[in-house]
């Protein structure tokens, strides 16, 4: 107790020395402040500042309003979504923040916001670029040699959904074990960049935020175009990961924390493409009758 | 095409999670956005003659994933107060999550302050 009495004696002389305004910049030889107790404490998140959330129809789509203020993007712009249900799940986000709003459990709020105010200022053919770059190294197309079961495993659960894609798209994709990753030829890369082209920039935002959390372009088609389940998507992502869980056990607050935290991620993504290009599909019905 | 199981079975599901998400404010989930948004979508696409309608399943497909949605973040977030929330640890509670405990020493070790 004394000694942290003279620390603080110490600590007050040093303050009083310093030139003024030199506050900031007094970082010479002196006496350390005291270690806390907790070196990490995470930030403080903000209040619910809202009692109710609403929807209105505005002139560019659907709008969110906190309590008659209108939601605004971190860009502040007027946060308008293309598609009703799309307006109504993200106005459910917001309706379920307990005390605090927890921004990590946000999802589709967080692709509206990328989307609308594009922070990284990527154009049409750059998100399809990104998005095509992870069919060279598609989880996949890599296979292990050894043990022999999780070559089976690799194999009876992965083989399908790429003979699916091959077949979908009339291209060939293939499988390899080397360390060089598959020989994807430069037909079936064209053919899956012209598809993606088909999508507006939204469900571009979303098919790429898909493919980097599955780290598969052939999973993430298998995902939009309704063959897999979130579930099982996920899953086969983690086929590895999972086998290795069975040998060796799970740990509840890495492993599960990420399967939900991937699952979350990975049907947000999912629904948001669904619900983005939902206009054109229906569009295309219509010309169809 | 992706097998979903009944329709009926992701309607309770996701009337679960609205329970779970309306927990938080009191009121009763019939008077949401979301579930008024629900009912008019699967009472719109309640189609019994056919076996396969592309359109049906697009939208059971959507309900699915909007379940699988709610239910990971709800999971997400109950895992993460439990064991991430807080910041640091201190040293027993490290030692706990393993199962272990920091030895008892009467006296203290000598280097308390």
């Amino acid at each position: 107790m004394w000694r942290s009495c003279l620390r603080l004696r110490g600590g007050g002389r040093h303050l009083l020395n310093c030139p003024r305004g030199g506050l900031t910049a007094s970082e010479g030889p002196g006496p350390k402040p005291p270690a806390r107790a907790r070196a990490y404490a995470p930030p403080a998140e903000r209040k619910r500042f809202y009692q109710n959330v609403s929807i209105t129809q505005g002139e560019g789509g659907f709008e969110i309003n906190l309590d008659h203020r209108k939601l605004r993007t971190p860009q502040a712009k007027l946060f308008t979504v293309p598609s009703e249900a799309l307006a109504v799940a993200v106005a459910t986000e917001w309706d379920s923040q307990q005390d605090t709003i927890k921004a990590y459990t946000m999802h589709l709020t967080t692709l509206c916001n990328t989307s609308l105010d594009n922070p990284t200022q990527r154009g049409k053919d750059q998100l399809i670029q990104a998005a095509a770059k992870f069919l060279d190294t598609d989880t996949v197309c890599y296979r292990v040699e050894e043990p022999e079961t999780l070559v089976e495993l690799q194999r009876n659960e992965w083989d399908p959904v790429i003979g699916w894609a091959e077949r979908r798209y009339g291209v060939k994709i293939g499988s390899s074990t080397s360390i060089m990753g598959p020989s994807i030829p430069a037909r079936t890369r064209e053919v899956l960049v012209s598809h993606l082209a088909s999508y507006n920039t939204w469900a571009l935002q979303g098919i790429e935020f898909v493919v980097s959390q599955l780290k598969s372009m052939v999973l993430t088609l298998g995902l939009i175009d309704l063959h897999l389940t979130v579930e099982q998507a996920v899953l086969l992502s983690r086929l590895e990961e999972t086998f290795q869980i069975q040998k060796w056990g799970n740990v509840e607050w890495a492993h599960d924390y990420e399967v939900w935290d991937l699952q979350a991620r990975t049907a947000a993504g999912a629904l948001f493409v669904h619900l983005c290009s939902e206009s054109s599909a229906v569009k295309h019905k219509l010309l169809q009758g | 095409m992706a097998a979903l199981g009944s329709p009926l079975r992701t309607w309770r599901g996701l009337l679960r999670e609205l329970r779970y998400l309306n927990a938080a404010t009191g009121r009763p989930y019939r008077h949401t956005a979301a579930y008024r948004y629900l009912v008019k979508a699967f009472r719109a696409h309640r189609v019994t003659s056919e076996k396969l309608c592309r359109a049906r399943h697009e939208l059971h497909f959507q309900a699915a994933t909007y379940l699988c949605l709610l239910r990971s973040i709800r999971e997400h977030v109950a895992l993460h107060q439990e064991f991430h929330g807080k910041g640091e640890r201190s040293a027993e509670e490290s030692a706990g999550l393993v199962g272990l405990k920091l030895p008892q020493q009467p006296g203290g070790k000598g280097w308390e302050p």
